[in-house]
């Protein structure tokens, strides 16, 4: 299973110097003043990185980012962990990010460095995470000349980034470090990139700290409208089928406590979307779980029957709502959200607030208890049609009928054992789906995913990411056999710089979720979806983990699953890779076909809930 | 679909245009015409942006535009409360026995010539959209040779600014 060959021990030895941990003694730079210091511009970086609090940077040295990595060896607050992929690094930034709520910091070089970004950077733009990329560019002679490892990045990532900087003056180093990190973590946050020519990197300059910020374009509303706030309190109070429908945002504001006050006050259920799971608790009562393609049937009808849409951060994203025009048809939308762009963009609000979810929420609690004095609508016969949803068509799965193990089952079974104060990172497919159904959250940021792109290959370098963030937590990445070979190379990183992740390769030999659509809608004519795992056992997964410095371990009987996962938990002093053989046939229910409105979801196959009958 | 003048005040920085014009084409918006140009300070530039849009998609562009890192402030101009004008500049076939023909077009439309030679004439015209519509009209059948035409400008009337506020 595993060797028990000689490994590079630095895994086990620090496993867990993320952040300010003790390292060796060396010469101290200078701590940052309102005086000038003559420096390089590549000293003024790392400065300015450390001044801005960063404490770790995901990337890997070439040609133009060259001078920055001279200071960055001397830097007793910043340390970097050299990538094996620059996809890795741009992932592993939005991991940390994710997990810590602080900013990811990724690193490349010009040109194909740079370019290999572009994927996690719109990765993060979709799903607005705040991740600062620094690249190296070409010297400013040569820009614009097709000169060797020349890309145009910021050209490139206009469309996938919150923003992007040229840095021609190295003098601007300082202030342009601090906006790009002020963008990130602000407003609705996002992906900030900073482009530096190695020449500026070279010059000598002058350092001061703290810049002046020049965005005078940028002022994001965090303070809600009053009126709006009392306005939303007087539909939520006479609503009669009111659902409280969280997104993302309500983790990114840190509001997952004011959300339990509000829902608790009021007594509305809850839906929770793919990226905000975790928002409110699975346990309680009133969450009826994840709404959308594959949500379930209590989340998706309450949405599709209610008079009420309170949506918290959310943006009516297309897998949620299925074909718009057939959406909540009966529904008020109270649409809170920090990015007024969102506001009726693809439904109409009927009360718009902008600004940030907490303090909405915390706006709208007193504003609601106040509202109560009024009265409020009875919602127990709302709850009565919830519940008998909810008894009919609970979140389940079936044992496939080869006697192959359940994948369902598994990442239930990883979820129960390593529970809910471990942090779930997911790939993209059918495994993503039932992490996010099968895995009982309670807490925010322990559910980490690729919601808007839809980014294979996410899940192993996002997990790296988070364990260095969060060092003392359990971290698995659920991941597929197709995304687990397209970033597992990170797996090598995570064994020598000590990041001991857990993963879970969902195995079942093909690219399942394109399989299940050529199943039920393409006469099940499988086109290019056998990855000939099972067939071949090629990759041998558990000789690959070992390969790459991990311990490699197989399951394939549903006897085994739970002492595998135990014998997983236990091993802390490398990362663990599980080669879980499941079946190919498992399909991820219940599901609104694309296409089609949220009415015609299917609990399972063949099977329609109908929601108008009571 | 109706037409929108929109006045942009972006930072006076390198791409800012670039920012512009790409979130319209990834959108899936038209511009009919931009112009660029320098205020009266020199760190903003000023875009005049034609768009023909209903006006739910109009304030999409709005919104989308504001969440633009280097756009300071937008205006929509409406066309009675704004002096608009668009610049054109036309060289025209116009031999000596036509010569005097074209001439009086170009003191109608108040016009300049602003280049002669033996066989055309380059005449140089400001108006609004329509006045400059109607002047090629008038132009056409003596042979347009060549022609060039800028976006339109726009500001509004009265004493307000809408810089005055938008700048530190």
């Amino acid at each position: 299973m595993t060797s028990a060959t000689s490994r590079p021990t630095p895994a086990a030895a620090n496993p867990g110097t993320a952040a300010a941990t003790a390292q060796p003694a060396r010469p101290k730079p200078a701590p940052p003043s309102g005086t000038p210091v003559r420096v390089t511009g590549a000293q003024s970086l790392v400065r300015s990185l450390e001044a801005v609090g960063v404490e770790i940077v995901f990337g890997i040295p070439g040609g133009t980012i060259l001078p920055a990595y001279d200071p960055l060896l001397d830097s007793t607050k910043v340390r970097h962990v050299l990538v094996r992929h620059e996809q890795g690094a741009g992932h592993a930034a939005t991991g940390y990010a994710q997990a810590t709520g602080k900013v990811g910091v990724c690193m490349a070089t010009s040109g194909p460095g740079a370019t290999n970004l572009v994927t996690p950077l719109a990765d993060a733009n979709m799903d607005s995470v705040p991740i600062v990329a620094i690249t190296g560019q070409q010297t400013r002679a040569l820009i614009g000349t097709d000169a060797f490892q020349e890309a145009d990045i910021c050209g490139i990532t206009l469309p996938v980034t919150k923003h992007n900087f040229l840095v021609t003056d190295p003098a601007d180093i300082p202030r342009t470090i601090a906006e790009a990190f002020h963008l990130a973590k602000t407003g609705r946050p996002g992906p900030v990139l900073v482009d530096i020519p190695k020449d500026v990197l070279q010059e000598q300059t002058s350092f001061t700290w703290p810049p002046e910020l020049r965005l005078p374009g940028y002022r994001p509303t965090t303070r809600p409208h009053g009126k709006q706030v009392r306005e939303a309190a007087k539909l939520i109070c006479a609503a009669k089928r009111p659902v409280l429908y969280v997104g993302g945002g309500v983790i990114k504001a840190d509001a997952a406590a004011e959300l339990l006050e509000l829902a608790e006050l009021t007594g509305i259920p809850v839906v929770t979307t793919l990226m905000a799971r975790g928002a409110f608790p699975d346990s309680h009562k009133q969450h009826l779980g994840m709404p959308g393609m594959h949500g379930t049937v209590p989340a998706v009808g309450a949405m599709q029957r209610s008079d009420l849409l309170v949506a918290l951060g959310a943006r009516f994203d297309d897998r949620v709502t299925g074909v718009l025009n057939s959406f909540a048809p009966d529904a008020a939308v109270v649409h809170a959200d920090i990015d007024p762009a969102e506001i009726s963009k693809n439904r109409r609000a009927d009360v718009p607030i902008v600004g940030d979810c907490k303090e909405i929420l915390v706006e709208l609690i007193g504003a609601v208890k106040a509202e109560r004095a009024n009265g409020t609508a009875d919602l127990a016969p709302w709850w009565t049609t919830l519940d008998s949803w909810r008894t009919t068509f609970p979140l389940g799965y079936e044992w496939p009928d080869d006697g192959t193990l359940s994948p369902q089952y598994v990442i239930e079974r990883i979820g129960r054992i390593a529970g809910p104060e471990s942090i779930y990172t997911a790939g993209v497919g059918q495994h993503q789906m039932w992490a996010a159904q099968h895995i009982r959250y309670e807490n925010p940021r322990t559910w980490l995913n690729s919601g808007g792109l839809g980014t294979m290959g996410y899940a192993v370098p996002a997990a790296m990411g988070a364990k260095f963030g969060m060092p003392g937590t359990t971290v698995w990445a659920i991941d597929g056999d197709g995304c687990f070979q397209m970033t597992n190379q990170e797996l090598a990183t995570c064994a020598i710089e000590g990041a001991p992740i857990k993963v879970a390769v969902i195995n079942n030999g093909n690219l399942g979720m394109v399989r299940q659509w050529q199943n039920l809608f393409y006469s099940e004519r499988y086109s290019q979806t056998d990855l000939g795992t099972h067939k071949h056992r090629i990759p041998d997964f558990t000789l690959l983990a070992e390969a790459l410095g991990c311990a490699g371990l197989r399951c394939e009987t549903r006897e085994d699953v739970d002492s595998v996962i135990h014998r997983a938990m236990a091993i802390n002093d490398r990362p663990v890779v599980v080669d879980f053989v499941v079946g190919k046939d498992a399909q991820v229910w219940p599901m609104v076909a694309a296409g089609t409105g949220n009415d015609e979801i299917m609990a399972a196959r063949g099977i329609r809930p109908l929601f108008d009958e009571d | 679909m109706s037409t929108h003048t929109l006045s942009v005040l972006v930072e006076n920085k390198p791409g800012v245009l670039a920012r512009v014009a790409g979130l319209f084409s990834r959108r899936g918006f038209n511009i009919e015409s931009l112009a660029v140009g320098a205020t009266e300070h020199p760190d903003v530039s000023r875009m005049t942006i034609v768009v023909a849009v209903e006006d739910l998609p109009l304030e999409q562009v709005t919104k989308q535009l504001n969440k633009l890192i280097n756009v300071i402030k937008i205006v929509e101009l409406e066309p009675s409360a704004a002096v608009q004008r668009e610049l054109l500049l036309v060289k025209v076939r116009a031999d000596a026995t036509v010569r005097s023909q074209v001439l009086e077009t170009v003191q109608l439309f108040r016009a300049k010539v602003v280049d002669v030679s033996p066989e055309a004439l380059t005449i140089e015209a400001t108006g609004t959209a329509d006045k400059i519509e109607a002047l090629l009209r008038m132009l056409e059948p003596y042979g347009v040779r060549e022609m060039v035409q800028s976006g339109m400008v726009a500001i509004g009337r009265g004493p307000r600014s809408i810089t005055a506020t938008a700048v530190r």
